[in-house]
């Protein structure tokens, strides 16, 4: 028997045009991102180590739907329109939040469009007048660190940290080079400075990224300092 | 005609089937599964059912999945698949562990056990065999509690099985967690009562017996007994309500609940188990033959038992020597230098291998063993060292040849020839066994695992496999847990003298003073006598000081160097250590050996312990399903 080659194609076509229409959903469209504040002022992370989680409800099971807060403290995801919870799980981040800072402990988000939403988080310290500066060889990084808390939930600072690394990730995962200052050995807060040697850099630039970082005892995520791109 | 008569013959034949009435056809027995009346009424049966219980124990650490044992940079993972390249790329845990092996929530097995305990009282044979077996039954039930309060903390007792009524609220269901202190009270209660309902029987190491639930109780105090005391240091890691965090007053009284269990098992009165030390001439293979020696052992209290074609793992053809293996596979796991290192020299002092003299000058060995001369008798019964034997065979592991001028000669296979100069004939230039860089599944860190490694021909192949079992309680860890808690209750002496005992066994013969016992000693003896157990994983937890051994910072070979002996001494890289051999005719240098610590091109990250990792997560399903349940701390 002849086989007739185009009808078989023509058909597989026509399937194929006919199956893709009704049984898909509209992907998610409204883009929701915000940035955690405090009194206006952006909050520096470390990259992928600060979670949030949203919930909505109504749909069965409520299990969170979760992602990391960026370097610069922004988050983002793609929803579809409704009425979300967002929240900072427990002893996540450099701040308080929630029902120990005073405040409620979900932030409810209606998704309508792309939306904007701030989230207001009180850190335990923070770093002003964070300097960043190359010369020759060295990196140094001088800045003031100031308590926030001071209440029961006040922290002692365990350390801080300048991070010196190739890419604008400078944190404790990747870097090349750092020094680290106990918090015991800091005698004036309001000018601390630390400085580190560049390494020899496998390919050469001649550029660095530096940022510091303050480590809290007994919290596991660190603040950190805006990132600098260095020349030398 | 004849036809007819063949189809009238076929329909006669019909009717002989066909009288049977519907309702007998309906009440018929199914022939393929017993009713629980039938299960119960025979003590074979019940006897295989308590089988089918004893091969659902959960272990963090099983032997049948050697990727349990790749945790904490004490050993390298060389194999290549999607699984352990997991392992040193990745900066933290995630809050179940790799692939999750640190989480459980079995309460499928809890209810069995149960309905077992529940069932059993209704069999119809003699009252004594019930007893035993219902006592065993419930030494799984409260070993499966234990493994959950190691990894979860507080959480769900049930000790009856849940019928649901369906009447659409399933409330009276959800039981909350219970308090940490509470799942630890309640463990070492039934270890307490089943020591006396349990046989003694020192010789039955598989089955539950007097002696094991004593360990067990032991064991659970002891670790009580440390998470009240240091949680202190970690006051974050917590929940409302002690469902994490156990009052640090407590401590005491959980040490002295420790020390005189572990007292009762070494008096002899629960059995009579001792150090095993049948080859006491050689040391190390005496410590290695104490995990495959299956024949009177005495050291073993408790253990997972396999079996021959019925229940059998492959540790040992994942991890045996690749030169001259059964299969052409091995080398998983590599034990790291980090750990090999921690092995003391017999005057019961730390240093890290020498590599290099005062003066940073290479040192020159005669025979590559030799650098590893004076040390602890377990390093060799723990790792296969280079120049070693394992199976009859000399392992070949050596990097490269070194040549006058410094420069170095290797090959990118496993013993590749290639020629040197001032000579037109090919040598070996790299070991058989490796380590060659940049490949897989040999000799990376120029080590490979010995214990739990089964010296039986055919352990290492495919189509056989091992027996060698798991040993969950033994009398060395019995004398250290007496150890630690009579240090812990401030009697150093007493806890010297236990320890002297593990320490005797593994070739020193200077003793310890009560005044060297400190809490880096207990640290640091738990740590090599029960290297790649899975006993570290516990005591990094119930010490907090995993965020202080993983804090994240990246490893020289000065960090390496330093701090050996140390509970908190950085880890964060697992390091290795390359042979080389000398080539330099008419020197006397020549065919001598020298080594350079190395770490591995696949370790591209530095381990960071998040306080969140001291508990395993709660899996969201399962907060769903019961809101009673808390989520864990920093999570």
């Amino acid at each position: 028997m002849k086989i007739k080659f185009h009808y078989i194609l023509l058909l597989a076509v026509g399937f194929g045009l006919a199956s893709c229409a009704l049984d898909n959903y509209d992907e998610p469209t409204s883009q929701l991102t915000g940035r955690l504040v405090y009194q206006g002022n952006p909050i520096y992370l470390e990259f992928n180590r600060v979670s949030y989680e949203l919930y909505q409800d109504g749909f069965g099971k409520t299990g969170p739907l979760g992602s990391t807060f960026t370097p610069e403290g922004t988050f983002s995801q793609l929803l579809f329109d409704g009425t979300y919870k967002m929240v900072v799980p427990n002893g996540q981040g450099p701040f308080l939040w929630g029902e120990e800072a005073d405040m409620p402990d979900t932030v409810t988000i209606n998704v309508s469009g792309n939306t904007e939403q701030d989230f207001e988080v009180i850190p335990f310290w923070i770093i002003n007048n964070a300097q960043l500066s190359g010369s020759g060889n060295q990196v140094t990084g001088t800045f003031a660190l100031e308590q926030i808390v001071t209440d029961a939930n006040a922290k002692n600072i365990e350390s801080v940290t300048l991070y010196i690394s190739k890419t604008m990730f400078a944190n404790s995962q990747t870097n090349v080079a750092i020094t680290t200052l106990e918090g015991a050995a800091i005698t004036d807060i309001n000018s601390v400075s630390l400085s580190a040697a560049i390494p020899e850099l496998v390919p050469t630039q001649n550029y660095v990224f530096a940022s510091i970082g303050v480590k809290f005892a007994g919290v596991d995520d660190l603040l950190f300092s805006p990132t600098e791109k260095i020349t030398f | 005609m004849k036809k007819i008569s063949t189809i009238l013959f076929v329909v006669l034949l019909g009717f002989s089937w066909a009288c049977e009435s519907d309702s007998e056809f309906l009440d018929r027995p199914p022939a393929e599964s017993l009713t629980t009346q039938q299960a119960f009424s025979d003590p074979a049966q019940v006897l295989s059912i308590l089988g089918n219980l004893y091969d659902r124990q959960f272990a963090v650490y099983r032997l049948s999945d050697w990727q349990t044992f790749a945790d904490f940079n004490e050993v390298l993972v060389t194999a290549d698949d999607n699984l352990t390249n997991l392992w040193h790329t990745n900066n933290t845990w995630p809050f179940g562990g790799i692939n999750g092996y640190w989480t459980t929530w079995n309460y499928t097995y809890i209810r069995e056990l149960n309905l077992f305990l529940e069932r059993i009282g209704d069999a119809t044979f003699s009252e004594e065999l019930k007893a035993t077996y219902a006592a065993e039954a419930r030494f799984l039930r409260a070993n499966y509690y234990f493994e959950l309060a190691k990894l979860y903390g507080g959480v769900p007792i049930i000790l009856q099985s849940q019928e649901y009524d369906f009447s659409g609220d399933p409330t009276y269901l959800q039981v909350p967690r219970s308090t940490e202190a509470e799942i630890y009270d309640f463990i070492i209660a039934e270890a307490d009562t089943l020591k006396s309902l349990l046989p003694i029987n020192a010789d039955g190491k598989s089955r539950a017996s007097a002696g094991a639930a004593l360990a067990m109780k032991a064991q659970a105090a002891v670790f009580a007994g440390s998470l009240a005391k240091y949680n202190t240091t970690t006051p974050s890691v917590s929940l409302p309500g002690g469902v994490i965090g156990i009052p640090v007053e407590r401590a005491t009284g959980y040490y002295e609940t420790a020390l005189a269990a572990s007292q009762e098992i070494i008096s002899g009165s629960a059995g009579n188990y001792g150090l095993y030390l049948k080859i006491p001439d050689n040391l190390s293979e005496n410590f290695a033959a104490l995990f495959y020696d299956k024949n009177a052992n005495p050291e073993v209290i408790y253990e997972e038992e396999y079996q021959l074609k019925f229940k059998f793992h492959y540790f040992t053809g994942a991890n045996q020597p690749r030169y001259g293996a059964e299969e052409e596979e091995g080398g998983a796991l590599n034990p790291s230098l980090n750990l090999v290192q921690e092995f003391e020299l017999l005057d019961n002092t730390f240093a890290p291998i020498p590599t290099v003299d005062a003066d940073g000058n290479p040192i020159y060995y005669e025979n590559q063993v030799d650098i590893f001369a004076n040390r602890d008798a377990r390093l060799g019964g723990t790792v296969i060292l280079p120049g070693t034997v394992f199976k009859n065979r000399q392992v070949d592991i050596w990097a490269g040849v070194q040549l006058a001028d410094g420069s170095i000669i290797s090959g990118s296979e496993r013993g590749q020839l290639r020629e040197l100069p001032g000579n037109s004939v090919p040598q070996q230039v790299v070991g058989f066994d490796g380590p060659v860089a940049a490949t897989n599944q040999n000799a990376l860190a120029g080590f490979y695992v010995r214990k739990y490694l089964d010296p039986v021909p055919g352990s290492g192949r495919r189509g056989t496999q091992s027996e060698v079992p798991r040993i969950r309680y033994r009398y060395a860890g019995i004398l250290l847990i007496a150890a630690e808690a009579a240090f812990e209750l401030g009697q150093p002496d007493i806890a010297a003298g236990y320890m002297n005992e593990v320490r005797a066994r593994a070739g020193f013969t200077i003793p310890l003073t009560g005044a060297d016992i400190t809490f880096d000693r207990i640290v640091h003896e738990r740590r090599v006598e029960f290297a790649l157990e899975g006993e570290y994983f516990m005591d990094l937890k119930r010490f907090r000081i995993a965020h202080k051994i993983f804090d994240g910072v990246a490893m020289n070979v000065a960090d390496l160097r330093a701090g050996i002996g140390t509970a908190t001494n950085r880890s964060t890289q697992p390091w290795g250590l390359w042979p080389y051999k000398i080539y330099e005719p008419g020197s006397p240098n020549d065919g001598k050996w020298i080594f350079k610590e190395n770490l591995s091109s696949r370790v591209t990250a530095s381990d960071n312990w998040q306080l969140g990792n001291y508990y395993s997560s709660i899996d969201n399903n399962i907060l769903n399903s019961n809101p009673k349940l808390i989520r864990q701390p920093l999570q």
